[in-house]
């Protein structure tokens, strides 16, 4: 422990935790590194690419640029919290559906936007997905599949 | 006798290599090739399923590890299917005939009369035993011998039919799947500073604050090569902060000109080959030439994730690497020669990284982690480092920049009695395990630096480099191509998927438009009268038709384009159609590509290529550029290095022409080339302007409109 670190609470994926870090630390490093969550991807460390994203109090945001003060006392929901192989997030279960997806490696973050985005509106057309997306990135060229899968998501939660 | 083995069967023929049953009712499949994001090991588990007649969920995918894998080279160039897929069928044919054999002798009957379902070995009045029941490892400790048959593609169940990726539930539910999340006991974190630019020099490095800092185990420093070992991934973090500010580079400008890439390639020292010339027959005489410059920048991976690896050493001379790497084997060879060491005493593991799209970092940071982790006050634990965003897009390999001349003879007629061509280019390839020395990029940092190879191209045989795609598969009379290989190299480039073809690809196939256009003849109808292969014929027309092409009707500001290509000459046939709309901002709507591939392993496999080939090579054609001033690569950030987004895909449709009876090809390259020619082709009819130097941006339109 180093003289800067502190006791902080943290609610994630519904449980409390407690962390002794650097209030300055970036979510995401204490997310991976000392919860063992590492679901949530780091993908450039400045905000631009959205591997990170995570749900605090129901907003996607991008942990690597979210010091750890920032998140005290709030409820914080990264990929692993969105659901399990037994119990699936719509949205899961519909990216396996539709085989969103090639490496893999931004589709925490792409998760995490899309369930922000249907929890503020449950029926987006095909534009409002791809404009609530358009800070994630994806190399592999599986936005398509993506789409169609958060669109498959939001018909079967309806 | 061995002689219609597969190669890779061939190279690696012990079955017990590539296959274990195991008594708990299933079966370890051990390809030496790696999943990069394309999907193939689902492919390959849909084969060896097929052969061996169990249901695909009993085939489990081993990682490649050195210590046990067959050596299947690299997995690139779309080869995996092919090779490895024919190996991995072949050793499954054999093993199940293996089983099939000690069944008969338990059973006491002949081997001829069982079936398999599932695993269970059934014959005559209700006998029955398994795999499972005869699983014994010393029964596949033999080599694979010639005369075993796998099933003809008429009895195959499995493959041909879409299976569901095995990978992606692990990466929807978030699990612990790349090598970014392997967690090892005593695990610590490094972290490497790049130098200013690719000719700098450290020459001074004020090593006591940053020893000093909170966390820093060591600092490592060998001539221009730097970095520090942490205790956490934060103070590695803050560590290698303090460390870039604790270093002076000295350095020249060494880089070329930008705004002028296609002079500098041509002025540049070169080796010149003659890729084809074919000789005139005696035909009509050209009354004129038509003479066209096109050229591409340099593009960089950009990977999703920042290269990571883990490198642990036991002893002074024995080494354990997890690593993304393409090839397990390259990577172990390039660091065995770069230390010193004996090969053998190197195991490199794969560990999944983010989609790979050719020879990026995933070697390099594997070199930078076993530095890292030999300095003695690591004490033999692992070492994990990751690069920086910057250091991914700045000195990750990049794909060549390259400037292609082409000159068509024209009959009076307007019919092409003569093409030439010639390309400039660096070459393709620097990948490790190829060469005598090492072509890792720290072991050219060190205190005794090993000399930076010159990227080369591999021989047509293998599809070429530079010149791969620049033959076109057109019957024109005559044809003289010719290749310049650039011998200085200072941006550093290598393999980055379909090398040379996507501008060899984009050149030919404008060209013809310009061709078609100066005729005043429909682009399709035009090529289709040079080609003579049913096959190209196929797609061009499957796309065509699924397009409407015929059916377009001419409106202000949207355009179609069409453009073909068949990979390596010999490889996956391709055809695709754009559309687009804009002005001088250029947005693509829509592809339609048709595809041959042969015969189809997993359909909607070759279809996720198939679209991520269109959209990437979309990204390519209309934002992508390596940016750099004289010194430095400047584009090193999302920012700089722009991809496309999601409001910016064009909706992909894909047509597979399935050919069961045909060989199968690689899927995942075959869509970039023929996308950027049909989407300058679709902007050359929408607004009149031909745009021959790539990326196809705004400025790019304003300034062909000039």
């Amino acid at each position: 422990m180093s003289s800067n670190d502190a006791i902080i609470k943290l609610n994630v994926n519904g449980s409390d935790r407690t962390v002794e870090a650097d209030p300055a630390s970036a979510l995401l490093d204490v997310l991976r590194n000392q919860l063992g969550l590492t679901g949530t991807r780091y993908g450039c460390g400045a905000n631009q690419c959205g591997a990170c994203n995570v749900l605090i109090e129901g907003q996607a945001v991008a942990a690597c640029d979210t010091p750890l003060w920032a998140a005290a006392g709030k409820s914080i929901v990264t990929v692993e919290g969105l659901g399990t192989p037994e119990r699936p997030h719509p949205l899961q279960r519909a990216f396996i559906a539709e085989q969103a997806g090639q490496c893999g490696y931004c589709l925490s973050g792409i998760l995490i936007s899309a369930a922000a985005l249907l929890k503020r509106n449950p029926n987006p057309s095909e534009v409002e997905v791809r404009a609530a997306l358009d800070r994630n990135l994806c190399r592999c060229g599986a936005h398509n599949r993506i789409v169609r899968a958060v669109l498959r998501a939001a018909k079967e939660a309806l | 006798m061995t002689g219609a083995l597969p190669a890779n069967l061939k190279a690696n023929p012990r079955l017990a290599r590539w296959l274990r049953f195991d008594a708990a009712g299933f079966i370890e499949l051990r390809p030496g090739k790696v999943e990069i994001g394309q999907g193939i090991l689902t492919a390959l588990a849909q084969i060896a399923a097929d052969e061996l007649d169990v249901d695909l969920a009993r085939i489990r995918m081993i990682p490649v590890t050195t210590a046990a894998s067959p050596n299947e080279g690299t997995t690139s160039g779309s080869l995996s299917v092919e090779q490895s897929g024919s190996a991995v069928r072949h050793a499954s044919a054999q093993a199940r005939a293996i089983y099939l054999a000690a069944a008969a002798r338990r059973l006491g009957i002949a081997a001829d009369t069982l079936t398999v379902e599932d695993g269970t070995i059934v014959g005559p009045g209700n006998l029955r035993t398994s795999y499972w029941e005869l699983a014994d490892d010393a029964l596949l400790q033999c080599d694979a011998i010639f005369g075993v048959v796998p099933k003809p593609p008429s009895a195959r169940r499995v493959a041909g039919t879409p299976a569901a990726r095995l990978d992606i539930p692990d990466k929807v539910f978030g699990r612990p799947r790349f090598v970014h999340d392997v967690v090892l006991p005593d695990l610590l974190h490094g972290r490497v500073i790049k130098p200013a630019g690719p000719g700098a020099k450290l020459t001074a490095l004020e090593e006591g604050p940053v020893r000093a800092r909170p966390g820093i185990i060591a600092l490592v420093r060998h001539g221009s090569f730097a970095g520090i070992v942490a205790d956490t991934e934060a103070a590695a973090e803050a560590g290698v902060e303090a460390l870039r500010k604790a270093a002076t580079w000295s350095g020249e400008p060494m880089l070329p000109d930008e705004g002028n890439l296609a002079q500098w390639l041509k002025g540049e020292p070169a080796e010149t080959t003659i890729v084809e010339d074919r000789k005139a027959r005696t035909g009509e005489p050209g009354q004129r030439t038509v003479r066209r410059q096109y050229s591409r920048p340099f593009i960089a991976h950009a990977a999703m994730a920042p290269s990571c690896a883990i490198a642990q050493w036991s002893g002074p001379d024995r080494l354990h690497i997890w690593s993304h790497c393409q090839g397990a084997y390259g990577l172990r060879a390039d660091t065995a020669l770069a230390l010193g060491i004996p090969a053998e005493n190197i195991v490199v593991e794969h560990v999944e990284g983010a989609g790979c799209y050719g020879h990026n970092g995933a070697d390099d940071v594997a070199f930078d982690a076993v530095l890292l982790a030999r300095a003695a006050e690591v004490g033999g634990r692992p070492v994990r480092v990751q690069w920086s965003r910057a250091d991914e897009l700045a000195w990750a390999p990049m794909g060549a920049a390259m400037a292609i001349e082409l000159e068509a003879d024209l009959a009076a007629s307007g019919d092409i009695v003569d093409w030439r061509s010639q390309v400039w280019s660096n070459g393709h390839v620097s990948r490790p395990g190829r060469m005598p020395i090492p072509t890792l990029l720290s072991a050219s940092l060190l205190a005794k630096p090993f000399e930076r190879l010159i990227a080369f191209n591999p021989p047509m045989a293998m599809g070429g480099g530079a010149e791969r795609n620049s033959v076109p598969l057109y019957d024109f009379p005559t044809m003289r191509v010719t290749c310049h290989r650039l011998l200085t190299m200072p941006i550093r480039t290598s393999a980055l998927r379909t090398l040379g073809a996507f501008a060899n690809i984009f050149a030919i196939e404008s060209f013809m438009d310009e061709l078609a256009a100066e005729r005043g003849e429909d682009p399709l109808a035009f090529r289709l009268r040079y080609l003579k292969d049913e096959r190209a014929r196929g797609v061009l027309q499957a796309a065509a038709k699924r397009a409407g092409w015929n059916e377009w009707k001419k409106r202000e500001g949207v355009g179609h384009g069409i453009a073909f290509g068949r990979y390596k000459n010999f490889g996956a046939y391709c055809a695709v159609v754009a559309e687009v709309e804009g002005s001088a901002e250029i947005r693509v709507r829509r592809l339609v590509v048709a595809v041959d591939v042969g015969e189809v392993v997993n359909p909607d496999g070759v279809a996720n290529q198939m679209e991520g080939g269109a959209i990437q090579a979309t990204s390519w054609t209309l934002k992508e550029a390596v940016r750099f001033d004289r010194q430095r690569i400047t584009s090193d950030a999302w920012e700089t290095y722009p991809i496309l987004h999601f409001s910016e895909v064009p909706a992909v449709e894909v047509e597979i022409l399935n050919r069961p009876e045909e060989r199968s090809l690689g899927a995942g390259e075959a869509a970039h080339p023929p996308t950027a020619a049909a989407i300058g082709n679709a902007v050359f009819d929408a607004l009149g302007v031909r745009v021959r130097n790539l990326p196809i941006t705004r400025e790019r339109i304003i300034a062909a409109m000039a």
